[in-house]
């Protein structure tokens, strides 16, 4: 077979275009002066209308879509406006998955890499198909369903390792990313988020930054007892990479469950980060930024990887751009591990700040969980001042785009069993509007943040959370979408709306651009509500009861009638 | 008729129902077996039907504050909320995917069913399934008002069992993605 084509720079061939996870494209034809002339160049039925989490991916004039389960894997042409190439369906994972996956049946995107595409299955398979012919070139079982473990993330290929992890800490499953062979999908390293060093891929040369971060087995150290073996820390979220570094960057979930009564102690090694070397999965650095979890604040989220002058006169520090779901916008030195700055997005009254010499988040008592008591207005809810939705970085305005909610909650925590394959939850939690800031009723907000100066530039309010990741171009727009339907572009800099189009279903995907096969610019976006808060119209629920959908039963009972279920994606060009 | 004489026909009539609804089933096995005499044909499952036992717990406080109180303990109440919803259907509404009998609700939770409901048989006995189906039908104002839950130890989100508007149920119809 010939060598595979390695995809242009205007192509998008991962989730989050590349190793960064700046989702920054330098394609310029749509611009700010003209982008009010965005027109649909076509759209395409992907056949499943559930939560349409995944980003379309690009590459060598062929888009890759991967649909919610049962995982149906599309090839379509972009020389004949995506005309299906071939089609993908025999992943067909095990339809006793739908009662594991917390949040929806989502897949965040697949993944194109030396003339192959990969994506995971909602039953915890890594597939690889020949993106030339549709071929299936091995497939691998990692995930047990029957412990409630499911996969959702979008994988990336960092040389010859595919990296993937699992889903479903809200079941009491034990977190972990693996690096599998390019080639035949064998497991080269998997690396745990609780238990020994030895099963934390933590050796000799692993030094965090902070004193808290260190000792021998912290991953047993800080849990009661076995604790650790149902302690969640899933990585179902994003994984960036420095190749000067040679090192990955990823989150870890949040610990199970979230009554924190049965789980003392800090629990390493969850809600935090880990820098590992993508070869071997060796860990060099972790931060944990949020010890001891109360509030199911995963570590998840994305870190953008940008050189950026701090203070001037100094040079460029290499640093990491990390919004968490504890409300904290974090610069980390992605080199040590050391948190430069933790500045509040959100109005933040769980917690009081971060110590910035011992790295610890500051909790406010006021606020702690007591069994058996409704503890009122936490702010951020659990689903954080921001959730996985990944978030965008221009190097032209030097701001981080970052799509998220503005909630509260009410919580208590309950008596909580064990049972394997059912939710591990142990908490009563209902999400509203932040009744403070902004204080209006809306959920949603779109913020354009300035990580030098630590404070927005500009920000818009929706409705809803903003649960669609950004987009952000060298033409200097943005894009993003709302669950009420509508796709957006505004002013990079002013935050001006520009252009708006509204689709069949509310938007929880991540938007994308490439360079089409004729040289013109193209804007793709998935539409179809789903995901957590749009789970209440993928699954029909009846949100009359306020605590449906973990908590979102409240603050998403006007959904439906704002969207429908849907499942199509669409793609936009100049005239 | 003298205040007295009412007052005693009253009471006695509240002591019928009571009774009733405060009555407490100590046998804990399953549906009893019908037995099933040579040559005879089988004897139609009369455990189901409109006065069988299984619509004795639908009346019955006890049985259905037990439910509730299972509802919690064996985390259904993680997939399916209050009623709700959530990973699992709503359990408060009127669609029913695999049925609204009582019949198919015990099997929906001993056997599960095949799109993600899990099968409980081995985790609960059965006087535990039949309490939770009798729970489960009260969500949606199946059960008798009288014995049905008033209130919730926790925090307050749906109406208690026992003032929720009766749904007629129906099969379910949406298609299938």
């Amino acid at each position: 077979m010939a060598r595979a084509q390695s995809p242009a720079a205007t192509d998008w061939p991962i989730a989050a275009k590349d190793f960064s996870n700046q989702r920054f494209s330098t394609l310029d034809q749509i611009s700010q002066t003209n982008v009010a002339s965005l027109k649909l160049a076509w759209s395409f039925d992907v056949g499943v209308r559930r939560g349409q989490e995944s980003a379309p991916i690009v590459a060598n004039g062929t888009m890759y879509v991967i649909t919610p389960y049962p995982n149906i894997l599309y090839a379509l042409d972009l020389t004949q406006s995506g005309k299906v190439k071939w089609k993908f369906e025999t992943a067909q994972p095990d339809p006793m998955s739908r009662g594991e996956a917390c949040c929806d049946y989502v897949s965040r995107g697949a993944a194109y890499a030396e003339g192959k595409v990969f994506f995971n299955t909602l039953d915890g398979q890594t597939i690889a198909v020949s993106a030339e012919t549709g071929q299936q070139v091995w497939r691998r079982k990692l995930g047990n369903i029957h412990v409630g473990e499911t996969m959702t993330m979008a994988p990336l290929v960092v040389k010859n390792r595919v990296i993937v992890g699992n889903s479903g800490s809200q079941l009491g499953v034990r977190g972990w990313i693996a690096g599998l062979d390019i080639n035949t999908g064998e497991i080269a390293w998997k690396a745990f988020s609780t238990g020994s060093d030895s099963d934390c891929l933590i050796g000799p040369n692993f030094h965090p930054f902070y004193d808290m971060d260190r000792g021998k087995d912290l991953g047993l150290a800080t849990w009661p007892g076995d604790q650790w073996k149902l302690g969640g820390g899933t990585v179902w979220g994003w994984i960036s990479y420095d190749p000067e570094l040679d090192l990955i960057f990823h989150g870890t979930g949040d610990p199970a469950s979230w009554n924190a009564d049965v789980r003392h102690g800090d629990n390493k090694w969850t809600s935090g980060i880990f820098a590992r070397r993508p070869d071997t999965g060796e860990a060099i650095w972790y931060y944990q930024y949020t010890q001891h979890d109360l509030y199911g604040h995963d570590g998840i989220n994305e870190s953008v990887i940008a050189d950026l002058v701090l203070e001037s006169g100094k040079p460029a520090r290499k640093v990491l751009l990390h919004a968490d779901r504890n409300g904290y916008l974090y610069v980390m030195d992605r080199t040590s591990g050391e948190v430069i700055s933790a500045t509040p997005f959100v109005r933040v009254n769980c917690s009081k700040g971060v110590d910035l010499k011992t790295g610890r988040l500051i909790f406010n008592d006021e606020k702690k969980p007591i069994m058996g008591k409704v503890v009122r207005d936490i702010a951020p809810a659990a689903p954080g001042g921001k959730d996985w939705q990944p978030s965008a970085f221009s190097p032209r305005t030097k701001l981080l785009y970052l799509p998220h909610q503005t909630l509260a909650m009410d919580f208590e925590e309950v008596e909580v069993n064990y049972i394997a394959g059912t939710p591990y939850i142990g908490a009563h939690a209902k999400f509203y509007a932040d009744p403070v800031s902004p204080g209006d009723g809306s959920m949603g907000a779109f913020t354009a943040w300035d990580p030098v100066a630590k404070k927005p530039v500009w920000n818009i309010k929706e409705h809803f959370p903003v649960w669609c990741g950004a987009l952000v171009t060298a033409g200097d727009v943005v894009f993003y979408g709302t669950m009420d339907r509508w796709f957006k572009a505004v002013d990079a800099r002013s935050g001006k709306e520009l252009w708006r189009y509204q689709v069949e279903s509310g938007i929880v995907g991540q938007p994308i651009t490439f360079l089409g096969p004729d040289g013109k610019q193209y804007i793709a976006i998935l539409s179809g509500v789903g995901g957590w808060p749009g789970v209440v119209v993928s699954n029909d629920l009846d949100p009359t009861d306020p605590i449906s959908a973990h908590g979102f039963g409240e603050a998403m009972k006007d959904l439906p009638k704002y969207t429908g279920k849907g499942g199509r994606l669409y793609v936009f060009s100049l005239p | 008729m003298n205040i007295a004489r009412i007052f005693w026909l009253v009471t006695f009539a509240a002591l019928l129902v009571s009774c009733r609804r405060e009555v407490r089933d100590f046998h804990t096995g399953g549906p009893p077996k019908v037995r099933q005499l040579k040559g005879e044909p089988a004897a139609p499952d009369r455990y189901f039907s409109a006065q069988g036992p299984q619509m004795e717990m639908e009346r019955n406080a006890y049985a259905l504050s037990e439910g509730k109180r299972l509802y919690s303990n064996f985390n259904c109440i993680g997939c399916h909320s209050n009623g709700g919803g959530d990973i699992g259907p709503a359990l408060m509404d009127a669609r029913w995917i695999y049925g609204a009998t009582p019949e198919d609700i015990y099997k929906s939770i001993l056997d599960g069913r095949p799109n993600g409901m899990p099968a409980f048989r081995g985790r609960i006995n059965e006087t535990q399934a039949r309490q939770l189906t009798a729970y489960v039908r009260s969500m949606s104002g199946q059960a008798r008002e009288s014995a049905a839950p008033s209130r919730d130890d926790h925090m307050k989100t749906t109406a208690p069992e026992n003032s929720v508007d009766r749904q007629m149920p129906k099969p379910d119809e949406r298609p299938k993605l």
